[in-house]
């Protein structure tokens, strides 16, 4: 289990965490949900150990961490299969395990043979999404740590690179440390969901959920979520969110989007 | 075919072009001012033929490729090695960055006057003059592609764990690359010119050796063939040593310059 106890830290320009405790447990889904600068990714970099507290301090008890960086971090030189062999490579596996591994991996996300030899380049947003995905989970970890991948994708891409993460998480229960700013996105990953205040971080609410994959109960449950006075302060919204209440009626109102559908169904 | 291939074809055309302008500029200088003055191309190329015939041009040759070749592989080597060293460790390069500014100021033909005091006409002059106006060429290429690593890449291969020597083979070097490969091709046409030049300066072997005695003689047509015979060294070894890796670098960016490639599959 991943363990943050009693942490502090600050930079120059003030603390960003002051006595902040959260616990990861194998096989769960843990989604923080903040806005922009309050802290989830330096929890992150903590978790991976490449920050240390000013006090308290971070137990990591996973055998394996990965990383998913905010961008994808591929090395432009090398084909999609060898960023992905990176990963193992850094593990000693000799080159023909590697490369296989890879290549199986990269298959089970959709990569043709011909992309896999493509480099980052040569590859959409959400390719490369998938390539940096792929470069985490090849060397089966049982901690993933997660900082906004998506963030920089449009909604369908995102939608498919969630339900990824969650059938390869399902299939085979690693815990995720998964850092994110869009409520929507946080619902339909999290086993358990904490948001975040502003600067100093503190958990403002913490709850069990069941993941929903169903696009129309997904706004429902984001709504349900803002609606609560501390999670729509704590993400700046005053009271009732004037902005996306609209958006959220809109959607359920809406006809079914049918690439979501077939994406929630299959 | 291609339009990669069309442009290929098209920069080469150009190129000749740009080459056959330049003889056509010094056929007219040989016309307006007379052989005394500028001997024409053809009468060059005539007479360097015949230096080759008369296994003149060999020996020269051999002893200015053995001079520039290996003062630039020595500087190109200590200059690397100097420049990533320094890249790496700040202090380094704060010591070593003054003295490389220095040595790359002092003028070549400074060096080569100290170093006919030091090593004789006869010995090492040349090699050495080139050594010590490569490396700092060199070390400023090698220093800048070290410190301007990606630090985003640095990190994912420190969360991944990878061990110093991955890094070097699978970050280090192709970042480092990107800089040194335009500084060693600048150190590589510097070569021939100072070794040729530090050649002439000794009055001794080799191309410049040879060129201090068409002077001598008064030998237009042999000084320009000794010149033609340079620029030809300098073409061959650019097109042996760095073409290759120049051309492995440019394939790097290959995928940016086809966006048709980067369209496909994307949402999956």
């Amino acid at each position: 289990m991943l363990r943050f106890d009693k942490i502090s830290l600050g930079f120059g320009d003030g603390p960003v965490l002051k006595n902040f405790s959260l616990e990861v447990l194998p096989g769960e889904v843990v989604v923080l949900l903040g806005r922009s600068g309050c802290g989830k990714t330096t929890l992150l970099r903590l978790a991976a150990g490449l920050l240390r507290p000013d006090a308290g301090r971070v137990a990591n008890g996973f055998s394996r961490t990965a990383v998913v960086f905010q961008e994808p971090r591929l090395l432009p030189w090398s084909s999609a299969r060898e960023n992905v062999a990176f990963a193992l490579a850094a593990r000693g596996v000799p080159p023909a395990e590697r490369d296989a591994c890879a290549k199986a991996l990269l298959a089970r996300f959709g990569f043709a043979a011909a992309d896999m030899e493509k480099r980052p380049l040569a590859l959409s947003g959400g390719m490369q999404s998938r390539v940096a995905i792929a470069r985490a989970l090849v060397v089966e970890p049982d901690l993933v740590l997660m900082d906004e991948p998506f963030a920089a994708l449009d909604i369908g891409l995102r939608r498919d690179l969630q339900d990824l993460v969650r059938e390869t998480v399902e299939s085979t229960r690693r815990a995720v440390l998964f850092v994110t700013h869009d409520v929507t996105e946080a619902v339909r990953l999290a086993d358990r969901l904490v948001v975040l205040s502003p600067r100093p971080a503190k958990i403002v609410h913490e709850a069990r959920t069941v993941p929903v994959v169903d696009p129309a109960r997904i706004h429902m449950a984001a709504a349900a979520l803002l609606d609560r006075p501390e999670v729509s302060g704590a993400l700046m919204l005053s009271g009732r969110p004037p902005a996306a209440t609209p958006v959220e009626e809109g959607y359920a109102e809406m006809p079914a989007v049918p690439d979501c559908v077939s994406g929630a169904a299959g | 075919m291609t339009p990669s291939r069309l442009a290929r074809v098209a920069r080469l055309l150009l190129g000749l072009a740009g080459l056959a302008a330049l003889a056509l500029a010094w056929e007219a200088g040989h016309r307006a001012f007379g052989p005394f003055v500028l001997p024409s191309p053809v009468e060059a190329a005539d007479t360097l033929i015949r230096l080759f015939a008369d296994g003149i041009a060999l020996p020269a040759l051999r002893v200015t490729v053995a001079n520039a070749l290996g003062g630039f592989l020595a500087g190109a080597v200590l200059g690397t090695a100097l420049g990533v060293l320094a890249g790496l460790s700040w202090p380094v390069g704060a010591a070593l960055r003054p003295v490389m500014t220095i040595t790359l100021g002092v003028p070549p033909i400074a060096w080569v006057v100290l170093a006919l005091l030091w090593f004789g006409p006869q010995g090492g002059a040349p090699a050495f003059t080139v050594l010590v106006t490569a490396m700092p060429i060199v070390f400023a290429g090698a220093a800048q592609g070290v410190c301007a690593r990606d630090p985003k890449l640095s990190e994912m291969a420190r969360v991944y764990g990878a061990p110093p020597m991955l890094r070097l083979r699978a970050l280090l070097l192709p970042q480092l690359l990107d800089h040194l490969l335009p500084a060693l091709a600048t150190a590589l046409a510097f070569a021939w010119k100072v070794s040729v030049m530090a050649e002439v300066l000794g009055g001794g072997t080799g191309i410049g050796g040879a060129i201090a005695e068409a002077r001598a003689h008064l030998d237009l047509p042999e000084t320009m063939a000794w010149i033609l015979l340079v620029v030809l060294l300098l073409l061959v070894f650019d097109g042996i040593l760095l073409s290759p890796i120049r051309r492995r670098l440019a394939e790097r960016g290959e995928g940016a310059s086809r966006p048709a490639a980067a369209r496909p599959v994307g949402a999956g």
